[in-house]
């Protein structure tokens, strides 16, 4: 019985819809781990082949999207196998987030051709079809090796090959005391974790760094929010340097979503502005807050703008608690009036550990710190990589490097609770097998060359 | 010359080294008429080399033979000085039992055993020549005028090959032990087509345990509880014999250095290319020069002799030389030395022409197996003259070949390596190369291979019951300690726990749970008076192993599952692989020379790239298509 692959079968693009595909006897199982129907139903109760609204949940139960979800049994599906397909809607980087959610659930990446090559294996596609698919494969498996050999020659290849050269240390470590106990001797465990923390934490940046990456490549979502009047389209306004939202000092102006592309410091950012949140009696009024509130489920991050001229309220206190899990800047407007109601340190005592900016929309004061900000909170703490360089990885990389940086975390933590050696090895091991997926090099003989050059053996 | 008819045998083993004997023995036990031709019956299951047998990755070899019927593990437990356990801090799946062999008595058993057994005869004699029809074997020849006919033949010739002996710049045509080269069989191998190559290995001098100054050396005694390398052997302690350990040092290393010139490795003498894992004195000073010393081991060679065998010191510097660097050594200033070390060279057979039954794919009813095919050890040679044995049988029997999987022992790691990858110095089995290591213990050889064993025919009733019955037992006290549920304030076990510095209950707990603490053992379980039924140590092993490792064993068999279903996609030897549109040209060539009987095999070959091995399955499942419509017509 085949294991379950999973990959995004429609071409990467902005908006519009994508679909993932996950394909093998439990894809309905995995799937399900993820999924909440509006319906209530399970996926294997759905009619086969329909389409089913619902949302793909993440590990703390957040929605990453909306999304409808169809399964078609084996064998009347594209590969023969039970086939789920989640059509997403949230654009690329919800796409990938609910991809990585399937991943986690429990399918693997498919490989190039590896849908159209179970589709034929299981009788779906005619002898005519195969020889279609053997050009695929042989097309797409030329051009993944073209990539990575582009890639490889760059700053990823530097990293892997000193992630590489340490785990060649553990291993043959590790090994040659197994193996060749009266040579070798114990293992200097204090040595192996050093290595192993030299890995984790040059995997650790690798990670940062894909994920930076993702950010230049797939951009992020703000959204602008606060109360009524507090400045929120003047700031769209002054960000993305056009009067893209209209202005008035009439509370409750913005009744929808007001949504623009701009480009903070090299970083692509899907900027929204939105209906102040307020409680109100206006039935229009309520639509617009009512998609401020869908428009923060979605959001990447908020800006949360308060006003200097009022201070601060009630109904700041309650959007503040709404967005209490976001990553988020608190924006205090205004700044330029002359009796302000509101300071920064009020502010900060009253929002410990929240970035604050002071800014004037009106008079486009403090906006480079804004920018600043928000360039500091898409990227991380870690800022930008140290070369300035970023390292360009797909999704499949994406994986590989953190599931090798798991077996890392994992040996760090056998080294600690003094597990033996033969446990700890499974995952030294496992490290390598994701890292030879990477650099497509083979290193267990490299280990053993290891552990001849820098042991004495023989007897 | 004329040869006369001597006899006729479903199966012919040459060779009565660890390999042959285990060979003969298979075959003979699966109810085949079996010869064994070997050049002297005095040195049968011969240890040329050290007196050892097991260590790491060595002791999960014998005992899998041991689990599938094979005879070295009760040979060693029969006629050993010293056992002692390895690796015992670094976890179940590297633990390696190693035993110091009464080498005399060695032989002496397994010679009883191979003249004791039915369906079996022995006989001295040189094969020279190998006769075959139709490109199947069908008869040997002896040196001395013999023809055997057979149908199977299982060459275990070892060392043998146009073996020549070097000793500093004197070399000669000769064997281990002072005997004779097998001077023509090489060339008969040759004709039927297959490609040789040569390597080369050394081993120690041996030295008179009366010159010995154990005072300024240090005592390495064997373990003092029972151990046994067989499932079946009777637990008895036998008198133990010490080891001893010294060291070289910086005089040693400059008699090495002032006498390079001397040593046929340098000179050029030797050709044959030695292992790394087993490099010659000379090697080491040479490429470890910031070393001070190096350990030497001295190992009796027996109970009865006072020989000691000098391990660390395997060199083919010239006897004087030998002499004095062992002269320079603390507790052998006054050493004499019985032999003298050597390098060896000879002839083996490139290992990628054979199939994983280990039959040559040339020529059919020809194996080989053990150092011929280029490998290092005697447990190396034993377990893959198991398996040419039991597969001769089988092609006797006109049954499918068996082969042991990756995943399945380290036999089948060893001989896939061999087959699959091919060598380039002479081959020992490490525990690295095991990519399943944790499930393949040397503690679950017999759970792993024992059924198989007996359905060959190859294990007896006795065995096979008793595997049954550790079986039930080991289910039961699963069982119990999944079902058996302490309270939180049980008063008893929180004492144990504190006493094995573990945390105090919080909650109700079942004994499995309890079991999974690192800090908590079997036996404080057990010790505790939760448990009633008595259970054998074997049996409590395997459980709390397999509760401790519960969760890397679970790990690696999600490996394994994903491992076995490319093994299962069968490849056909006579596969044409220029017809496979859409290879690799580099794919298509490694294809060709090794034939790899499946995808998974195909997938370990360097150069075989991944997107060749989704070709292959698409082929495949074109070729089922095309024969099910052929079929349909
Ligand atoms: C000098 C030396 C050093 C070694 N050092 C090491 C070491 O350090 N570590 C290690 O692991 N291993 C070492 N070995 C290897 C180890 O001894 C062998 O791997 C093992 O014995 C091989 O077993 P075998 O059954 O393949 O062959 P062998 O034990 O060599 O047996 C071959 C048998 O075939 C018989 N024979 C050969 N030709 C013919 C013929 N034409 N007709 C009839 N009978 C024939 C011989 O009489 C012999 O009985 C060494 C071997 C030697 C000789
Ligand atoms: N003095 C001062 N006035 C500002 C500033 N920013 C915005 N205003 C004024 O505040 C009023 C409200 O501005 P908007 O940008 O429409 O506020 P808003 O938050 O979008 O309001 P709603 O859409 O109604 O929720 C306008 O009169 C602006 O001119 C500022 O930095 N300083
Ligand atoms: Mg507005």
């Amino acid at each position: 019985m085949n294991d379950c692959i999973a990959a995004i079968s429609t071409p990467k693009g902005e908006g519009g819809i994508a679909i993932i595909r996950i394909s093998g006897h439990d894809s309905p199982e995995i799937v399900q781990k993820i999924f909440e129907s509006r319906s209530g139903k399970r996926i294997i109760d759905f009619r086969s082949h329909s389409l089913n609204l619902g949302y793909i949940k993440d590990a703390e139960g957040l929605i990453v999207d909306e999304v409808l979800v169809s399964r078609m049994d084996e064998p009347r599906s594209y590969t023969g196998e039970n086939v789920v397909e989640i059509n997403c809607h949230g654009g690329a980087i919800a796409t990938r987030k609910c991809l990585e959610l399937v991943l986690q659930a429990g399918a693997r990446l498919a490989e190039p051709g590896e849908f159209t090559k179970r589709a034929f294996l299981n009788g779906r596609l005619d002898m005519v079809q195969a020889e279609a698919v053997i050009e695929i494969i042989r097309a797409r498996s030329e051009k993944a090796l073209e990539l990575s050999a582009r890639n490889l020659g760059g700053a990823l290849s530097k990293t892997l090959k000193a992630v590489e050269e340490e785990l060649i240390i553990i291993n043959s470590r590790l090994e040659g005391s197994i193996d060749f106990p009266e040579e070798v001797g114990d293992p200097d465990w204090t040595e192996i974790e050093e290595h192993l923390q030299v890995v984790e934490n040059r995997l650790k940046s690798l990670a940062a760094s894909s994920r930076r990456a993702r950010v230049y490549r797939d951009g992020v979502k703000v959204v602008i929010a606060g109360k009524p009047n507090v400045g929120k389209s003047s700031l769209l306004n002054v960000l993305a340097h056009k009067e893209k939202a209209i202005v008035t000092e009439i509370p409750g102006t913005t009744r929808d979503v007001i949504e623009d592309l701009i480009n903070i410091r090299g970083i692509p950012v899907r900027i929204m502005d939105t209906a102040g949140i307020r409680k109100t009696e206006d039935s229009i009024e309520k639509i617009g807050v009512e998609r401020t509130r869908d428009a923060l489920i979605e959001a990447e991050i908020v800006i949360f703008v308060l006003d200097a001229s009022t201070g601060l309220s009630n109904d700041d206190l309650e959007i503040m608690q709404e967005i209490e899990d976001k990553r988020k800047i608190i924006v205090v407007n205004k700044e330029d009036i002359k009796n302000r109601l509101l300071n920064g340190d009020e502010v900060r005592a009253r929002f410990p550990g929240v970035v604050m900016v002071e800014v004037s929309a009106l008079e486009e004061t403090g906006i480079d710190d804004l920018e600043a900000a928000l360039e500091e909170i898409i990227i991380g703490q870690s800022g930008r990589s140290e070369t300035g360089q970023e390292i360009m990885t797909n999704v499949r990389q994406e994986y590989a490097i953190n599931a090798a940086l798991e077996h890392v975390q994992d040996a760090i933590r056998g080294v600690k609770n003094r597990m033996a050696i033969d446990g700890i090895a499974v995952d030294t091991w496992g490290a390598v097998s994701w890292i030879e997926e990477l650099t497509g090099k083979a290193i267990r003989e490299d280990v053993m060359e290891r552990i001849f050059a820098d042991f004495c053996i023989g007897k | 010359m004329n040869y006369y008819q001597a006899g006729d045998y479903e199966v012919i083993v040459v060779g009565a080294g660890h390999a042959g004997c285990e060979a003969a023995l298979a075959a003979a036990r699966m109810g085949c008429s079996t010869l064994l031709v070997t050049l002297s019956m005095d040195n049968i299951a011969l240890m040329p080399c050290n007196p050892s047998i097991g260590g790491p990755a060595k002791a999960q070899l014998v005992r899998e033979i041991d689990a599938l019927g094979g005879e070295m593990a009760l040979n060693i437990d029969e006629a050993n000085i010293q056992m002692r356990m390895l690796n015992t801090g670094k976890g179940a799946a590297v633990r390696a039992l190693r035993a110091q062999a009464d080498k005399r008595e060695y032989q002496e058993v397994m010679t009883a055993t191979l003249l004791r057994q039915n369906n079996l005869e022995v006989v001295q004699a040189e094969v020279e020549g190998i006769e075959t029809r139709n490109g199947a074997v069908s008869g040997v020849f002896t040196r001395t005028g013999a023809r055997f006919g057979t149908r199977t033949l299982i060459i275990t010739t070892g060392t043998y090959l146009k073996s020549r002996i070097i000793i500093g710049d004197l070399y000669y045509e000769g064997a281990p032990n002072g005997q004779f080269p097998a001077r023509r069989l090489s060339d008969s191998l040759k004709d039927l087509g297959l490609v040789l190559g040569r390597f080369k290995t050394g081993t120690p001098p041996r030295v008179d345990g009366r010159s010995l100054d154990y005072s300024k050396m240090i005592e390495q005694p064997g373990d003092k509880r029972v151990l046994k390398f067989s499932f079946m052997s009777p637990r008895v302690l036998k008198p133990q014999i010490s080891c001893w350990l010294t060291h070289s040092n910086q005089t040693t290393h400059n008699i090495v250095r002032d006498n390079l010139h001397r040593s046929p490795l340098y000179s050029g003498i030797i050709k044959g290319i030695g292992p790394r894992h087993c490099p010659s004195f000379e090697d080491k000073v040479v490429r470890f020069s910031n070393k001070d010393s190096h350990q030497v081991f001295l190992e009796p060679e027996g109970r009865r002799v006072n020989e000691f065998y000098v391990q660390g010191m395997n060199t083919s510097l010239p006897e004087d030389v030998q002499a004095d660097i062992l002269h320079s050594i603390a507790g052998m200033e006054k050493v004499r030395i019985i032999r003298t070390g050597y390098a060896i060279e000879y002839d083996y057979v490139i290992p990628t022409q054979l199939k994983l039954s280990l039959e040559c794919k040339t020529v059919k009813g020809l194996f080989t197996a053990g150092q011929i095919n280029g490998t290092s050890g005697y447990e190396e040679a034993a377990a893959q003259g198991l398996i040419a044995g039991i597969n001769a049988a089988l092609l006797v029997k006109g049954q499918e070949p068996f082969v042991i999987r990756r995943s399945e022992g380290y036999i089948g790691v060893l001989i896939d390596d061999l087959v699959t990858k091919g060598i380039d110095e002479p081959y020992r089995l490490l525990t690295s190369s095991a990519e399943y290591r944790l499930v393949l213990r040397q503690d679950n050889a017999d759970l792993r291979l024992t059924e198989t064993g007996y359905r060959l025919g190859l294990v007896s009733e006795a065995r096979y019951s008793k595997l049954q019955k550790k079986l039930d037992a080991m289910h039961s006290l699963m069982g119990t300690l999944h079902d058996t549920t302490i309270s939180a304030d049980n008063q008893t076990i929180n004492r144990m726990l504190k006493e094995s510095g573990s945390r105090e209950l919080r909650d109700s707990t079942s004994l499995w749970q309890l079991l999974r603490r690192p800090e908590v053992s079997l036996e404080d379980i057990l010790n505790s008076g939760q448990l009633e039924a008595a259970y054998d140590e074997e049996v409590l092993e395997q459980v709390e192993i397999a509760c401790k490792y519960e969760g890397y064993i679970k790990k690696q068999n999600e490996q394994i599952k994903r491992f076995e279903a490319l093994e299962d996609k069968r490849l056909s030897l006579d596969l044409d692989y220029e017809s496979v549109h859409g290879l690799s040209s580099e794919g298509r060539y490694k294809l060709m020379r090794v034939k790899p009987s499946s995808v998974g095999q195909a997938s370990r070959i360097s150069g075989v790239s991944p997107a060749d091995i989704n070709v292959l399955l698409i082929h495949l499942e074109k070729m089922r298509r095309q024969k099910s419509e052929d079929d349909d017509q």
